[in-house]
């Protein structure tokens, strides 16, 4: 059977993601860290991201685990101060951020609402294989790259052929 | 081997790979706002990005695994050049454009093998570690392969300075293909990458595009190395004078 006639399944790791947070014992602190943004992309939320991955009580500290985007993205290192000062602030003083690499972050974890969010920001979503590329301003598929290498690690820069406006694309990995 | 040894030497392999990183990534870094243009400027500053967060991943490993308090900040500021273990091209100075992108593509194609057997490793840290690069590097090939074919098609003064380029790093390619007992032993128990097994379709890529640019890599008649024992040339004295400027003179310094 052909790839494509099979229907679009999540991927397992974030299917087992989505599973953590349905079935969590303190929704409320999950809903509290949908607060804590991505510091380049302020639209996005952590959770939007991908990046949140598990919320846990281990006896009386409160473990969040998260997955960094990029290997050297300064913007974890803030979003790990976020958590940390978003938990402190509601009482939640005995708690503590662990980074998990393994398995490694994919744009493919990015919640269709995050893919919503950004391209009304003006960032083009990912694309599988980053081919069919839409304009974030004007929709127009004729686009062409300027740089692969954009303002972050996680962007590419691009042009519109339609409009001539150029925008930031959210990179495939 | 026993436990607490097999730790300490997955430990000396962690710092290997994060030297290399490390390295690399400081070299890459002083193209900061002195690219050819723009696009260029940030896409170099991105790939050293990708590096030092690569040798902060390598090093924080090492780091936990050699216990005694120390610290990826530690191994990076506070050893000197007898204890680094990069490989010898990682460290050569940038030189001009061609150079670094020449160096650039060699260690990309290179990369790009290591991480794909790196990936499968026994020991989890590393393979999650490996993961991660592995889909950057794949970005960075892209780009570098690219350069490759643009400056070896470009105008006669490309052409030149990245055969030049070329000529110059091909006996420093020698050392990213050879054993030693320490990663054979680890080799063996599944932890560590054979990367002597890694030169053929290493040089079988390699030689490819430089067909398809109208280059040569010369067939390397002269090898320098000693970079995984310690014996280094004198550019990284330089490279870590700088890099450790601040912790040397005001040890402990946070900001």
């Amino acid at each position: 059977m052909k790839d494509s006639k099979l229907i679009p399944l999540l991927p397992l790791e974030e299917y087992q993601r989505r599973r953590r947070r349905r079935e969590s014992d303190i929704p409320e602190v999950w809903n509290l860290l949908d607060a804590v943004k991505d510091p380049e992309i302020p639209v996005l939320s952590i959770w939007d991201l991908g990046v949140l991955q598990d919320i846990k009580k281990v006896g009386e500290e409160l473990l969040v685990t998260i997955t960094p985007t990029y290997s050297g993205c300064p913007a974890v290192d803030v979003m790990k101060e976020d958590i940390l000062i978003a938990l402190q602030k509601t009482g939640y003083v005995n708690s503590r951020v662990e980074s998990k690499l393994s398995p490694a972050w994919t744009t493919a974890w990015m919640s269709s609402e995050g893919r919503k969010k950004l391209q009304e920001y003006g960032i083009a979503p990912s694309k599988h294989s980053n081919t069919g590329i839409q304009c974030p301003h004007c929709n127009s598929m004729d686009v062409a790259v300027i740089s692969e290498f954009g303002s972050t690690s996680c962007k590419s820069l691009y042009r519109c052929k339609a409009c001539s406006e150029a925008f930031d694309y959210f990179k495939n990995i | 081997m026993k436990e607490r040894d097999i730790d300490q030497t997955i430990s000396v392999y962690a710092l290997r790979l994060g030297d290399d990183a490390l390295i690399l990534g400081h070299r890459l870094s002083e193209w900061c706002s002195n690219g050819p243009f723009l696009e260029e400027d940030i896409a170099l500053t991105n790939v050293a990005l990708d590096y030092v967060g690569r040798a902060r991943n390598f090093l924080n490993y090492a780091a936990q695994l050699r216990g005694n308090g120390s610290t990826e900040d530690s191994l990076a500021y506070q050893r000197d050049c007898r204890d680094f273990t990069n490989f010898l091209m990682h460290e050569l100075p940038r030189g001009d454009f061609a150079f670094t992108l020449a160096r650039q593509y060699l260690l990309d194609e290179y990369e790009a093998l290591f991480l794909a057997e790196l990936l499968k490793s026994k020991d989890s840290d590393l393979a999650g570690i490996a993961a991660k690069s592995a889909k950057e590097t794949s970005y960075h090939l892209r780009r570098s392969r690219e350069w490759m074919l643009r400056l070896g098609g470009g105008t006669d003064e490309s052409h030149r300075r990245l055969q030049l380029a070329l000529d110059e790093l091909t006996g420093y390619t020698t050392e990213l293909f050879e054993m030693d007992d320490l990663e054979r032993d680890l080799c063996e128990i599944g932890v560590a990458v054979d990367r002597s097994a890694l030169f053929d379709r290493w040089f079988s890529a390699v030689s490819k595009t430089f067909a398809e640019a109208n280059v040569t890599l010369p067939p390397a008649s002269w090898a320098v190395k000693g970079g995984r024992i310690g014996f280094h040339t004198e550019h990284l004295g330089h490279l870590l004078a700088e890099l450790q400027y601040v912790q040397r003179a005001y040890p402990g310094c946070r900001w």
